[in-house]
């Protein structure tokens, strides 16, 4: 059985609105802790996020979202990349963070 | 039937608009859902309470919201538009063949008589319903995988399916119209299709009068004449009068035939309005005058109206799905602008105010007569 760990998500506006949370949440993600399952953490725990993140028919990260760990871009790793373990410990936030753009 | 509900999307939220049915004083609320541009919010004719609402983010994709206490709270639907089938390829800008590619809800077209069941128009694009308020959705996929889908391109503003239109006394006939591929029509509920676009002639393709390819830009009709079809292209406004088999140009003296809305009077079948724009190259009112036009004989013949809407500096348009008209007597128009303002003739177009001045960009005017 998997260890599981808390791991702090950052969310944009936007989506902690339509989540009905704080711009922190935390979730209970099974080690080893990737992208892919924060992301699908994410969707389970709030389901209103299903799509939001990730394109529904390609799974692809949505083009103006890029997702940060320990001050590092990791949008364009593969999502089953492993993060660092002060994200998955909670000491460090992964975030999702909204391109500025826009008018 | 003693008030309206106006239900406006805007490229930043969107707002409610009520009144009694004097039209005279409104209060509104909103934004609702802000930040997202919301294409459509439409009211089931079922149960006015029972609203659904389409935002879409270019950061966050599309989402579904349902009310069931009109407006007041709103909770989260899905959002799984999927594709059925093979996907396939339609015509893109460059005339490669591109696949298709869900992107954003134009449309929500509640049934007629049941709250759960909503026809949802889509780009790139297809059809789909749910029948169960929002919670699934399937795509009807016939539309999509006709014959003529590989000649289908986008407008400007993406191929998008913008127009249902339900025939109250036949369920299993259907009208839509996607832009840029034209007008068609299902007789057996949405699983079979046929192009509906004889009669119209787009100088711009290669076949003038192809079966397929017209930017039609909005479709309307009057419940009680269900075979009388009003249509905006891209240029031309036209008229059929055997459902889509068939259609005839009816722009007649209106001082442009380019523009985005039509809509029909509520009691006066051969009542019809149009918003002229100066060009498709530029857009705006001609003059700088936003002024509605009507025809009272069913096309050919337009007047223009005037009163309480901007006559000079004016430089907005209104969008495909920014018109509207109430069931009250007399009826209501409505029309939201790219400025942000929804302006309301509480007599069938005579005068006109404006209920909102500054929203943003106005996308879709619906409104409810309760």
């Amino acid at each position: 059985m998997s260890e599981a760990n808390r791991v702090e998500v950052l969310l944009p506006l936007l989506l902690s609105r339509l989540a009905r949370t704080g711009a922190s949440v935390r979730l209970e993600v099974a080690a080893p802790v990737t992208q892919r399952r924060v992301l699908e953490a994410l969707e389970e725990t709030f389901p209103a996020l299903g799509g939001t993140t990730r394109d529904r028919a390609t799974g692809q990260r949505r083009a103006y979202l890029r997702l940060f760990a320990c001050g590092e871009d990791w949008s364009d790793r593969p999502l089953d990349d492993e993060l660092p373990e002060a994200v998955a410990n909670g000491r460090e936030p992964y975030m999702i963070v909204g391109a500025m753009s826009g008018g | 039937m003693t008030a309206v509900r106006v239900l406006v999307g805007t490229r930043k939220g969107a707002f409610i608009l009520t009144a009694d049915a004097s039209r005279r004083d409104w209060e509104i609320e909103g934004p609702y859902f802000a930040g997202w541009e919301v294409y459509h919010v439409s009211g089931s004719p079922a149960d006015p309470d029972r609203l659904y609402a389409s935002q879409v983010s270019d950061w966050f994709g599309q989402v579904i919201h349902r009310s069931d206490d009109g407006g007041k709270t709103w909770n989260t639907v899905s959002n799984d538009f999927n594709y059925l089938g093979e996907v396939g390829t339609h015509q893109w800008y460059d005339g490669s063949q591109k696949p298709w590619e869900f992107k954003r809800v134009w449309r929500l077209e509640p049934s007629l008589d049941d709250p759960h069941t909503v026809w949802a128009g889509v780009e790139d694009a297809a059809l789909f319903r749910t029948t169960d308020g929002g919670e699934t959705w399937e795509e009807l996929p016939g539309l999509r995988h006709h014959d003529t889908g590989p000649n289908w391109m986008p407008g400007a503003g993406g191929m998008c399916l913008h127009t249902i239109m339900l025939d109250p006394g036949r369920p299993q006939h259907l009208t839509i119209a996607i832009s840029a591929a034209g007008c068609f029509r299902s007789e057996d509920g949405g699983a079979s299709w046929t192009p509906a676009n004889a009669g119209l002639v787009s100088k711009m393709l290669p076949d003038p009068e192809a079966e397929v390819g017209h930017c039609v830009h909005k479709l309307a009709f009057h419940p009680d004449h269900p075979e009388t079809l009003f249509m905006q292209k891209h240029w031309d406004v036209m008229r059929s009068d055997d459902a889509g088999a068939t259609w005839r140009r009816i722009s007649g003296n209106l001082p442009s035939d380019f523009g985005f809305p039509i809509a029909v009077h509520a009691h006066e079948p051969e009542t019809v309005y149009v918003v002229p724009l100066k060009s498709d190259s530029e857009r705006y009112p001609v003059d700088g005058k936003l002024r509605v036009y009507r025809s009272t004989s069913g096309g050919d013949d337009w007047e223009p109206l005037t009163r309480g809407l901007p006559q000079e500096h004016a430089y907005v348009s209104v969008l495909r799905d920014a018109m509207a008209v109430d069931q009250l007597d007399p009826c209501g128009v409505y029309l939201g602008t790219t400025g942000g303002q929804v302006y309301v003739s509480p007599d069938g177009g005579d005068h006109w105010q404006a209920i909102a001045e500054h929203l943003p960009t106005v996308l879709s005017v619906e409104v409810q007569t309760l």
